[in-house]
């Protein structure tokens, strides 16, 4: 029998319908659409799949337990490589990791290999999520700063090879960006809260309020424990540095994101936390921070959301999935255009924005043409809100109080490639090490990590 | 969980809080500050912090009820718990030897002013200090500062006690006896320290104000408490919450502390009316 060229689809809300809610959009496949679509996979000799992911997830044996309707099974097999299945089945860029590896993709479509692994993650939560074996203690104690991707991640695999781990965060839930910055239609919180609850079953401890750097300092934290892992992210917004850029109206995507997600702001003033977008919003940006901006704020009431992007919609820095539903849900996208200033009223409240026309030059150092503007191009666009999507940078909080950490130039904490920084006992990874990248290449960094981290236990032990 | 270990009313809409912090106030130095959520549907808040007692583990915190949160928060308990407690943020004080020192509180502002007088007074420096409220009953502190000061002056602006008129007019009047002023730390409303400044800026007296602004994560992820600083854009959480009064935007930083009044009076509104 051949094999079926395209994916099968994902069942999803409608998009006029979705727009008025916050609930996740696509609903997951069923048992028998998970069954045949693991049936696609050729389980290849050379499993080119598992070259592609971070995390080292045996993508070829789940997908098969998948197609024999061995679901336990096959979450088994899952479960031994990732402590978040449910997150990376729903936000890991597929096409340009395992996806992108299928050998599939030379007659049609990949196998959907996200789409099993978010089944495989929500059947296992709708069974029960079983109670992992916790393996002997070595008596050793990590601390992890930081609850995001890496750091859970970290925190896992710690966990499971025997190790007592700590976990600091300082805020006042867990998941980092997966908390505060994706949103609840991209990535449920409840879904976070469950995949941060089986960390904790391992015998994770974690700490909130803790502001690393602050309330306790990472000396603090090496008196105390055998090694330190720290995952404390890209954090701190950039700014277009335009005029206008302090006026009311004008956020970074952190604020009004933290505002929505973590924060609850759509729920105002049932939740304390409040949010104000008008009719009109313009995103400046156009990664997948970008997208969530414009597509949240649809479902804020906006009645017109624009991307505002100085390049085409070949660079684009966001997954093509985001800016397809950011499409399907009527965002506008104004390309080639670049804001030059912001302009408020009288009493400083925003209420439009310049901008000015851009066309493509030469390649930059990124690889993508340069953007360069067209003389006498200006105009202006009236706008209710501006949320300034253009990146964030490492946070610079443990980088600054660290003595001795080598910094690299873009603020980052400099590590090998397995998350050793200059000081022995000191290990990073994700955002902080890497600037601002994706949630699995996070998870990825912790991972090796937690490797790097146990190698470096058992060797002080031995010289005990 | 944060336990309230002691409550004194201050006034009407005044309280002091002593918070069970013991990892906070370990590290708390004058002029930080902290965040506090009361609970699951709460607002991040931030509050200066009044004071520290590290052998006891204890933050103190004052705060006016201006909003939906510090209204909640004025009607917890002793033996109430917070959710959330955590800090101390921002930068200290740079407390050192400069002299003559005036340091002015008014309102609220007075709170957070304690311990940085008491530090300075511990520094060797000559203190002056002068504390305004909208009247009498507003004033706090005035005992325990008064320990730490060389030179106590009051004023109220309807003259219930101490002189009256506003703390400006008090510091102009130190600087026409003659009086060498070295440095002025300035906390309390925006529009007082704005005034401040003006008057100290004439004579290039140095003048640290302690900010304010709205607030969400408290270290430096959201950027919405920027503040524009000799036109450069500073986050108060981290850089500040303290900054050269003779540089800042205080225009653009009462604008932006307005983003949302309206929404703030729907909340208060419904929480009169029981309905939150």
């Amino acid at each position: 029998m051949a094999v079926k060229k395209e994916k099968h689809p994902m069942p999803e809300q409608k998009p006029k319908e979705r727009i008025k809610n916050f609930k996740e959009v696509p609903y997951g496949y069923d048992e028998k659409t998970a069954i045949e679509e693991a049936k696609r996979c050729l389980q290849c000799k050379d499993r080119p799949c598992t070259k592609g992911c971070p995390v080292e997830i045996d993508i070829p044996d789940f997908i098969k337990e998948i197609a024999e309707g061995n679901f336990d099974k096959a979450v088994g097999v899952l479960k031994t490589k990732t402590s978040l299945p449910a997150v990376c089945g729903r936000v890991c860029p597929y096409e340009n990791q395992c996806e992108g590896e299928c050998t599939l993709l030379k007659i049609g479509e990949p196998v959907a290999i996200g789409r099993l692994e978010r089944f495989l993650a929500d059947y296992e939560r709708k069974e029960g999520v079983k109670t992992p074996k916790i393996p002997k203690s070595t008596g050793k104690n990590v601390a992890v700063v930081g609850a995001g991707p890496a750091g859970l991640t970290c925190a896992g695999d710690l966990a499971k090879m025997g190790h007592k781990v700590t976990v600091y965060e300082a805020l006042h839930a867990p998941g980092g960006v997966l908390m505060y910055g994706i949103p609840e239609f991209r990535l449920p919180k409840e879904i976070v809260k469950a995949e941060v609850n089986y960390i904790e079953k391992l015998g994770v401890e974690i700490n909130y309020d803790v502001i690393v750097g602050k309330t306790l300092t990472v000396e603090e934290l090496l008196e105390e424990f055998d090694a330190v892992f720290i995952g404390t992210g890209a954090g701190l917004p950039r700014w277009l540095n335009i005029p206008g850029e302090n006026l009311d109206g004008v956020y970074s995507a952190n604020e009004f994101l933290t505002r929505v997600n973590m924060m609850k702001a759509y729920r105002f003033p049932e939740y304390d936390t409040p949010i104000k977008i008008g009719d009109v919003v313009a995103t400046f940006g156009a990664g997948n921070v970008a997208m969530d901006c414009a597509r949240t704020s649809l479902r804020l009431g906006a009645k017109k959301s624009i991307i505002i992007y100085r390049r085409t919609e070949k660079e684009m820095p966001a997954r093509i999935e985001e800016v397809h539903h950011a499409k399907e849900e009527g965002v506008e996208f104004k390309l080639l255009t670049n804001p030059i200033e912001f302009i408020g009223d009288e009493k400083g409240i925003l209420k439009a924005v310049k901008c000015i026309k851009m066309e493509l030059g030469e390649p930059d150092e990124s690889g993508r043409r340069r953007p360069i503007p067209i003389k006498g191009s200006e105009f202006t666009i009236n706008i209710d809100t501006a949320l300034v999507a253009i990146g964030q940078s490492p946070n610079p909080l443990i980088p600054k109080t660290v003595k001795g950490l080598k910094i690299g130039r873009k603020g980052n904490i400099e590590t090998d490639e397995e998350g050793r920084t200059n000081i022995p006992g000191i290990f990073a990874g994700g955002d902080i090490a890497t600037g601002a990248a994706t949630v699995i290449l996070a998870m990825g960094a912790g991972k090796k990590a937690a490797r790097a981290i146990n190698k470096y236990l058992i060797k002080s032990s031995n010289f005990e | 969980m944060y336990e309230i270990l002691e409550k004194k009313v201050l006034s009407a809409t005044v309280k002091l809080m002593k918070i069970k912090a013991p990892l906070v106030a370990k590290k708390a130095l004058a002029g930080q500050f902290i965040i506090l959520r009361t609970d699951e549907k709460g607002e991040r808040i931030p509050l200066t912090i009044a004071d520290y007692d590290r052998k006891n583990g204890t933050i103190t915190v004052i705060f006016m009820e201006v909003g939906k949160t510090t209204k909640q928060l004025g009607k917890m308990k002793v033996g109430d718990k917070l959710l959330n407690f955590a800090g101390p943020l921002g930068q200290p004080s740079e407390i050192e030897k400069y002299g003559t020192v005036v340091c002015i509180g008014g309102g609220v502002g007075i709170a957070p002013l304690y311990p940085i007088i008491r530090e300075l007074k511990k520094a060797g420096n000559y203190v002056i200090s002068i504390l305004g409220a909208r009247n009498e009953k507003l004033l706090m502190l005035e005992k325990e500062i008064g320990e730490f000061s060389d030179e106590l002056h009051i004023c109220t602006d309807d003259g219930s006690k101490g002189t009256k008129g506003f703390v400006s007019n008090v510091l102009q009047s130190i600087i026409d006896k003659g009086k060498k002023i070295d440095i002025v730390w300035a906390i309390g409303p925006v529009i007082m320290m704005k005034v401040v400044a003006d008057v100290t800026k004439k004579y290039n007296i140095k003048t640290i104000v302690s900010l304010n602004p709205i607030m969400v994560d408290g270290t430096g992820m959201c950027g919405g408490c920027r503040v524009s600083v000799g036109n450069e854009t500073k986050f108060a959480c981290v850089d500040g919450p303290e900054f050269d009064g003779h540089l800042v935007d205080f225009n653009n930083l009462m604008l932006r502390n307005r983003r949302f009044t309206e929404e703030e009076k729907h909340a208060c509104k419904l929480l009169e009316e029981g309905k939150l």
